[in-house]
């Protein structure tokens, strides 16, 4: 069988094991190490703010940047199992309205008709999360049954609940809700820790041990690595993937509620364009676009990334809007280093 | 049946084949993939399925592998009429196939690979919320590597960084690992360079030792001779020679092939 036919590399060439081993790991910590640098932009980023502004340390500066940080965080963790199984959702920040319009539209009509304060409070909560969550659905059967681009389905959906938000209520805000929704949303526990941050850390958390230690994540890298090998498998990949858009969805209507919180009333314009910054903060943390790879705590630090910048550039004066500037340039960035990565992990 | 099995016993083993193949066919419309291919494969038997392209070899394999229904015919396992709907059917019954494309995940490591769709949990509680015992499976996955011939590093190594070899290797050794009946080999070494394909035969060598049956498909005529007991050619969709490797040479098995050897050849069923 070594006169075998097949045209192959140079016959037989004696490859030191020791060498090629040491090859492996170093190609292995090559693939490993796409999340470090982002943390080091943000401590990087942390240092300078720090340095030309003494207020950046701040409580304030500190309520500020983490309250904006959940809107983008939460988003972005739905994004993150989005994009590992190779999809995009572009409807995030639609359905962050549409779910946020509605749980508040439902908590004004039990206020008017006078139901007990904690009923309006759960009916709310619980409208806004089924909303969400059927959008996802919708997205999910559409993408799987008619063999649709994600791209093109939740753009389709984006424009959809855009729309519906205005139709919901005549284009007007809600303002009636419950107090409680607003006291909580202004609330920080012992004064450094907002309500609508410790919801999003747990979320946060939640997240990350589903993706990483449970078997529905180990499925979610497989589908986007490889969808024929997973199903081959014997992985239902069509019905995963209508799990991740639920959850993509159900994450967004939480952003929603938080949204809803922060400003004690559901805005039209609530969660508006937030789609393109909850991808910038995945990809940013090192999730590929091609799918496969990622992790919710490069989201994390994705996400901080785009919200330290924005305070911290209002402290020192200059105009936030460079932040956008910014961000476009790191996630440009972030996108060549990964294809870097991979041209050199396949020239094995 | 038991007249059936008599006349088989031209095996050099004598109990019950773990896969018998009777008479089975596969059309497409008025194209006839396969007409009526009767098969027995032994315990720790390599066979080798050999056939020009469109002969009917990847047919064949995919109706053992549950991934094609046959239009007629029927497959037993030990004995056992079964009937696969899926491939997860015969995968369960303890068919295991290995694709060409290898049908890895390159993003997951080598044990993540290994136990893909049948991932173990942890006891109680955590394992009923689907958390995965990496530890156990990580253990395992090193164990049944650690008995193949191949080295490929570390369990926790993202296939991605592997050689085209060692894919190969993990593809194989998934297929060892689940496959407690039959492996299934579809042009394991196509992809491979002179050195590699010597490592896929080692490891065919290492499955045969452990007395698990397995159909080499190949286009590799040295290759299959060398590693087969047995030979079977398919001939545009029927089986028209199932030898000894012994008994032919590599010549014989390429005219065979091309339809030169039909008349010349005797042949072993009615």
């Amino acid at each position: 069988m070594s006169d075998a036919p097949t045209p192959s590399r140079e016959a037989a060439m004696p490859a030191p094991a020791a060498r090629r081993v040491s090859r492996a790991a170093s190609l292995e910590f090559l693939s490993r190490a796409g999340e470090l640098w982002t943390l080091a932009i943000l401590i990087v980023l942390i240092a300078i703010f720090g340095i030309l502004s003494p207020d950046f340390f701040s409580r304030a500066s500190w309520l500020a940047t983490s309250q904006f940080a959940v809107e983008y965080l939460l988003l972005g963790l739905g994004e993150t199992f989005v994009i590992v199984t190779g999809g995009i959702d572009l409807s995030v920040g639609a359905i962050l309205g549409f779910s946020g319009m509605v749980g508040a539209m439902v908590m004004r009509a039990m206020i008017y008709r006078h139901v007990a304060t904690d009923l309006d409070l759960i009916a709310g909560i619980a409208s806004a999360l089924t909303a969400g969550t059927f959008v996802g659905w919708l997205n999910g059967q559409a993408i799987t049954r008619l063999r649709l681009t994600p791209f093109v389905v939740t753009l389709g959906m984006l424009s959809m609940c855009t729309g519906g938000i205005y139709l919901l209520n005549n284009g007007g805000n809600v303002g009636t809700i419950p107090d409680i929704v607003g006291t909580l949303g202004s609330f920080a526990i012992g004064g450094w820790l907002p309500v609508t941050v410790l919801v999003t850390a747990v979320f946060a958390v939640l997240s990350a041990l589903l993706l990483a230690e449970t078997r529905f994540g180990l499925r979610t890298y497989a589908i986007g690595s490889n969808p024929q090998g997973a199903a081959r498998a014997g992985i239902d990949v069509r019905k995963h993937l209508v799990k991740i858009y639920m959850l993509s969805g159900f994450l967004a209507a939480v952003a929603g509620l938080m949204v809803m919180a922060r400003f004690a009333s559901a805005s039209v314009q609530a969660g508006a364009n937030d789609e393109l910054d909850a991808i910038t903060a995945v990809v940013i943390g090192g999730t590929s676009l091609f799918g496969g790879r990622g992790t919710v705590l490069g989201t994390v630090i994705g996400s901080f990334v785009i919200t330290v910048m924005v305070t911290g550039l209002i402290l020192i004066g200059v105009q936030p809007f460079w932040q956008q500037v910014a961000v476009g340039a790191i996630l440009i960035f972030a996108v060549a280093m990964d294809q870097l990565r991979d041209r050199l992990l396949d020239a094995f | 049946m038991p007249a059936d099995a008599i006349s088989r016993a031209v095996s050099p083993l004598q109990a019950k084949p773990v896969l018998e193949v009777v008479g089975v066919a596969k059309s497409y419309g008025h194209i006839r993939a396969l007409e009526g291919v009767t098969l027995d494969i032994h315990a720790g038997e390599v066979v080798g399925l050999v056939g020009d392209n469109g002969a009917g070899k990847s047919t064949l394999v995919n109706i053992i592998a549950g991934a094609i229904r046959p239009s007629a015919g029927t497959l037993r396992i030990e004995g056992r009429e079964v009937a696969f709907a899926s491939a997860l059917d015969a995968r369960t019954a303890g068919i295991e196939a290995v694709y060409q494309d290898l049908a890895l995940a390159l993003d997951l490591d080598i044990w993540a690979n290994i136990f893909l769709g049948r991932e173990t949990l942890r006891p109680g509680l955590l394992g009923r919320l689907g958390w995965l015992d990496k530890r156990a499976m990580q253990r395992r996955a090193a164990e049944e590597l650690g008995r193949t011939a191949i080295r490929v590093g570390s369990i926790r190594t993202r296939c991605r960084a592997l050689s085209g070899g060692q894919r190969q290797a993990v593809a194989v050794a998934r297929g060892l690992i689940w496959g407690s009946r039959l492996l299934l080999l579809d042009e394991p070494t196509a992809a491979l360079g002179v050195e590699q394909q010597a490592k896929v035969g080692k490891l065919i060598e290492a499955v045969r030792a452990r007395g698990i049956p397995v159909i080499l498909v190949s286009h590799n005529m040295p290759q299959v001779h060398d590693l087969c007991d047995r030979i079977v050619v398919l001939f545009q969709g029927r089986k028209i020679a199932d030898r000894p490797a012994s008994d032919m040479t590599i010549a014989d098995i390429i005219a065979c092939i091309t339809g030169a050897g039909i008349t010349g050849t005797r042949e072993m069923h009615a």
